[in-house]
């Protein structure tokens, strides 16, 4: 079971983020944004938190023009799977890969705490770990983290059970809560929290360290 | 040849940035600012002959998030 972590310029959680799966057991390898394809044999491939590009244009909008894109693009098509994280997600949705769009925070503030999320599906690989309802606490760091979509994608959403976290008190004005979303086959997961920064007793919680976990498991078994 | 593209929020998309310059302008004493919006403006320097088809390409795949935002485009 093998990881990719994508860097790009300005990235900076692409190490934590490889920290928390490397202890979870997944042998993660760095794969630079101008590289044309993943190491061979990538099951995962993590698109990280950070600034890529400076947030120059639109948040994720230069990283999802990155050469690397189109072989994480051909790697979900595939049926590969895919995390994408902060900045990931929006690089995600920028890419079309995930629906929808992260806009300005409504209180147009810069946060970062930690919130108390609501799982709202087990079913997938990445919240297996937990059960739907559960309340875990995870930490953000974004701007630009207002989900938003239009009535029929989020009708969608909702229909499919693929709405994976909401936020228990919603800190950024998300159009129903929605701080996570899956793809149409499950496999492809963005959200704005940081698990990779709930990983670790160090971090002062480990309510991420689950997601992980049980990613792991599921990678080993599929 | 040059062209602006104008990139807006579209409509019914909440512009939280245009809400806050809207307070500040009341706050400053202007009456009757009844909604602001905020874009963007991107200049862009072409070689003669390039269509508008072809802008039109580099909005919907760089220049504007069409799930959010809507452009527009004048050859100037």
């Amino acid at each position: 079971m093998k990881a990719a972590v994508i860097v790009f310029p300005g990235s900076n959680c692409d190490r934590d983020l490889a920290v928390a799966l490397r202890a979870a057991g997944i042998e993660t390898e760095m794969v630079w944004h101008k590289d044309t394809s993943l190491p061979e044999g990538t099951d995962l491939v993590g698109v990280p938190g950070g600034f890529s590009y400076g947030d120059y244009l639109r948040c994720g909008a230069i990283a999802a023009t990155s050469p690397v894109i189109r072989a994480v693009h051909d790697h979900a098509q595939r049926g590969g799977y895919v995390i994408g994280i902060c900045n990931g997600f929006q690089i995600l949705t920028e890419t079309g890969m995930l629906p929808g769009a992260l806009l300005r925070n409504a209180g147009l503030k810069y946060i970062c705490r930690t919130v108390p999320l609501r799982v709202a599906t087990a079913e997938s690989v990445y919240t297996t770990g937990y059960a739907a309802g559960d309340t875990i606490n995870i930490p953000i760091a974004h701007h630009d983290g207002n989900y938003i979509a239009d009535p029929d994608t989020l009708s969608r959403l909702a229909d499919e059970d693929r709405i994976a976290f909401t936020y228990a008190d919603n800190p950024n004005g998300s159009v129903h809560d929605i701080a996570g979303v899956l793809s149409e086959n499950r496999r492809v997961l963005g959200m704005m929290p940081h698990p990779e920064r709930a990983a670790d007793a160090a971090h002062g919680g480990t309510d991420g360290r689950r997601l992980f976990a049980h990613l792991a498991d599921a990678l080993e078994s599929a | 040849m040059k062209a602006r593209v104008h990139v807006m929020l579209k409509d019914g998309v909440l512009d939280p940035q245009g809400e806050a310059v809207r307070h500040a302008l009341g706050a400053m004493g202007f009456d009757g600012v009844e909604g602001v919006r905020q874009g963007k403006v991107i200049e862009l320097e072409l070689a003669d002959g390039t269509t508008e088809d072809r802008i039109g390409e580099m909005c919907e795949r760089l220049l504007a998030n069409t799930v959010i935002e809507s452009y527009r485009i004048e050859i100037v």
